[in-house]
């Protein structure tokens, strides 16, 4: 990790809210974070936390309405990628920042057969005629690990399995060569063993291609094996944030302490997903102004209800947001 | 597809056949008599064999199969014997009006152009201002356009022909006289101006059926479209850096098309219904036209013909739609 590097993607107080008839749902709650080249920073927090509407916040994929960007700067090669001009951001979307989404089976259009969906970035972001785009997609199709990649080109999505089509998704998000790869769950919905694969497959086209990842998962076993840095979402907002080895040895806010007691250990039986944690997850109809876990927090404390924790710094690239110092056993001070 | 097509194909000779006996039989059931505009004074033993010489002496199961070998065998050989000089029909009977005395389909063939011109016009007119307005209402949804598109495809639901058509007439034919109110079918096109006449006479009917038709069909694309732009796959395109134009056009219009192809292969049938009550008001004497004559002069052969192929029509524009669905969704599979 080339420590003090410039990061390609600095994300700062980006806010998005979604107005709905009941009112305003605030599901970015100004998150801040960076990504440095060549980088893998893995996203957890259960759902409805915020995850995607974040990394979708970012270039601009909400459809609004409902949704509104309302805040922030997202700088990425010395532009506020929020106030770009629109040819801007479509040079950047699937040229220079790729996106895998949560749902292989929706994602990919019906009617075009994969070649066809590969080639699209190809011809319009990096100008390829369409003979050389198709060389180029049946390598990539080949870099994802599709068999008879040059005659599966002409088929259409349905004709391959979830795994199969998560990977082409994952061509499709690698054909430009991206700087940056944001992958939204792209192994939650697939079984286990194509999951391995696929985060196999992940680990050798990072080191390969150089190119930073943005990881977005329910699952810290997965974020234990390749992350560099994790960020723990709540509530739509950042609780807490430190290089991998460190958070797992050294978890500082109390959801990220119950998240990992969940995570499966050597002789117990894999435990559920992080909804083993009590409780719901809080729907944010107000501008936070409390602790969003405080109804969940075995610690929480009178000054939780009245205050919204901001991320307090605790040496070595680890903050957390939290009142409470897991260190003191008591409450911060300042 | 071959295979699935040549089936369906099959599957419809059976239907049409029974459709042709219902037809038949409802025609043989209603009220009605050829005899009755023949001057009253004629005696009754001539009108007996006029009778008997329209062949109304013989019954139903008769008169049934002879009809339907001359639909099926007899008028294929006259077209053929007419195209390449053969003779197959060898002076066989063709199908006679009651009316006319002539060969149905020759009174047919005369009467065609017109309702094609008409009619086809008004749908081809209909689907293309619907297919816009449908892509444009949904992709800005709410907005003043789509509005006025909401309310446009309203009016096209609620008004009938007979007085939108008549209002039209009203307007631009009585009061600012800028269109003729009565279509003239031996108009002859060979220069401008005679072409200008054609599009000025054609202008009102060819309305008064394209508003039903964009009514329809743009409701069906807009629905179709708003399904479309909330899919996962549009957020991949733009994911990908694809243009608003490319995104919309291509990706959705593509997907979207699929069932408003449907709506408007079944819709092609109903337009010819529509025809029969616009020809009447604007006096084009099409095939509308000709099934009210005919109607009213009890006319069994002409009516039975003309009613048939719209059921042919009907059947096959079903079958069209069915192939073209296969053709626009990959996912389908017939084989
Ligand atoms: N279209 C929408 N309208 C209103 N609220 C929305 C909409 N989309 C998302 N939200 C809100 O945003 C919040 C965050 O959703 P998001 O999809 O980012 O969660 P997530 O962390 O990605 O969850 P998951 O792990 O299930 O993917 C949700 O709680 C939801 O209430
Ligand atoms: S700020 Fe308070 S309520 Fe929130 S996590 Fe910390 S201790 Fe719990
Ligand atoms: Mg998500």
């Amino acid at each position: 990790m080339p420590d003090g590097a410039l990061p390609v993607l600095d994300v700062r107080d980006l806010k998005t809210v979604f107005k709905t008839r009941a009112g305003e749902v605030h599901a970015v709650n100004d998150v801040s974070f960076a990504l440095k080249p060549g980088e893998l920073l893995g996203v957890v927090g259960e759902s409805g936390s915020g995850k995607s509407v974040t990394m979708m916040s970012l270039l601009g994929l909400l459809p609004s309405p409902p949704a509104d960007v309302r805040g922030g700067t997202v700088t990425f090669g010395g532009n506020d990628l929020l106030k770009v001009d629109a040819e801007t951001l479509r040079a950047v979307r699937g040229g220079k920042i790729g996106f895998v989404f949560q749902d292989p089976m929706t994602s990919l259009n019906p009617v075009f057969n994969v070649g066809m969906q590969i080639m699209e970035p190809l011809r319009k972001h990096m100008g390829l005629n369409k003979r050389d785009a198709a060389k180029r997609a049946q390598e990539l199709l080949e870099l994802v690990g599709i068999p008879d990649a040059e005659r599966r080109l002409t088929d259409y999505p349905h004709q391959f399995s979830g795994g199969m089509r998560q990977r082409v998704m994952i061509a499709i998000a690698l054909a430009c060569d991206p700087q940056v790869l944001i992958a939204d769950e792209p192994t939650t919905a697939l079984d286990v063993t194509i999951q391995a694969q696929i985060l196999e497959l992940m680990k050798e086209l990072r080191s390969k291609l150089g190119m930073a990842v943005i990881w977005i998962t329910h699952d810290l076993g997965v974020i234990a094996g390749i992350a560099d840095r994790v960020m723990v979402m709540y509530g739509g907002q950042v609780v807490e944030h430190a290089p991998v080895k460190e958070l797992f040895r050294n978890p500082q806010h109390p959801y990220t302490r119950a998240l990992l007691k969940t995570i499966p250990t050597i002789h117990g039986e894999r435990a559920a997903r992080l909804t083993i944690i009590e409780g719901q997850p809080p729907i944010m109809m107000n501008a936070p102004s409390a602790c969003p876990f405080r109804d969940r927090c075995d610690v929480a404390f009178d000054r939780c209800a009245r205050e919204n924790p901001p991320r307090y710094d605790l040496g070595d690239g680890h903050d957390a947001a939290c009142f409470f110092d897991a260190r003191t056993g008591g409450p911060r001070d300042a | 597809m071959l295979t699935y097509t040549f089936r369906r194909v099959l599957i419809s000779i059976p239907t049409l056949l029974f459709i042709a006996f219902v037809i038949f039989m409802l025609l043989e059931l209603a009220p009605g008599d050829p005899m009755a505009s023949m001057p009253l004074t004629i005696p009754p033993e001539v009108r007996q064999e006029m009778r008997l010489a329209l062949g109304l002496g013989e019954p139903w199961y008769v008169r049934f199969p002879l009809w339907l070998r001359q639909f099926f065998v007899v008028e294929p050989q006259y077209w053929i014997d007419n195209a390449f000089g053969t003779n197959f029909a060898d002076g066989a009977q063709r199908i006679i009006s009651f009316q006319s005395r002539s060969p149905v389909f020759d009174t047919i063939a005369q009467r065609m152009p017109q309702t094609l011109w008409v009619v086809g016009m008004s749908y081809v007119v209909g689907v293309l201002i619907a297919l816009p307005i449908g892509i444009i209402s949904a992709y800005r949804q709410y907005s003043v356009f789509d509005q006025a598109g909401t309310f446009v495809s309203m009016i096209g639901f609620s008004v009938p022909p007979f007085f939108s058509g008549v209002l039209l007439i009203v307007i631009f034919s009585v009061q600012l006289k800028w269109l003729p109110s009565i279509y003239d079918t031996t108009h002859v096109v060979d220069d401008w101006n005679s072409f200008i006449f054609q599009l000025k006479q054609m202008i009102m009917p060819v309305m008064v059926l394209a508003l039903q038709t964009t009514a329809q069909v743009s409701r069906y694309m807009r629905a179709s479209m708003l399904d479309n732009l909330g899919q996962d796959y549009v957020r991949t395109a733009r994911a990908k850096g694809m243009s608003e134009s490319v995104v919309v056009m291509k990706h959705v219009v593509r997907n979207s098309m699929i069932p408003v192809v449907t709506v408007i292969a079944l819709g092609i049938p109903s337009i010819f219904g529509g025809a029969i009550i616009t020809e009447q008001i604007f006096k084009v004497n099409g095939l509308g036209q000709l099934l009210i004559i005919a109607l009213q002069g009890s006319d069994i052969p002409m009516v039975m013909t003309i009613t048939f192929l719209l059921a042919v029509l009907i059947v096959m524009m079903n079958l069209i739609a069915d192939i073209l669905y296969g053709i626009l969704d990959p996912r389908i599979r017939y084989d």
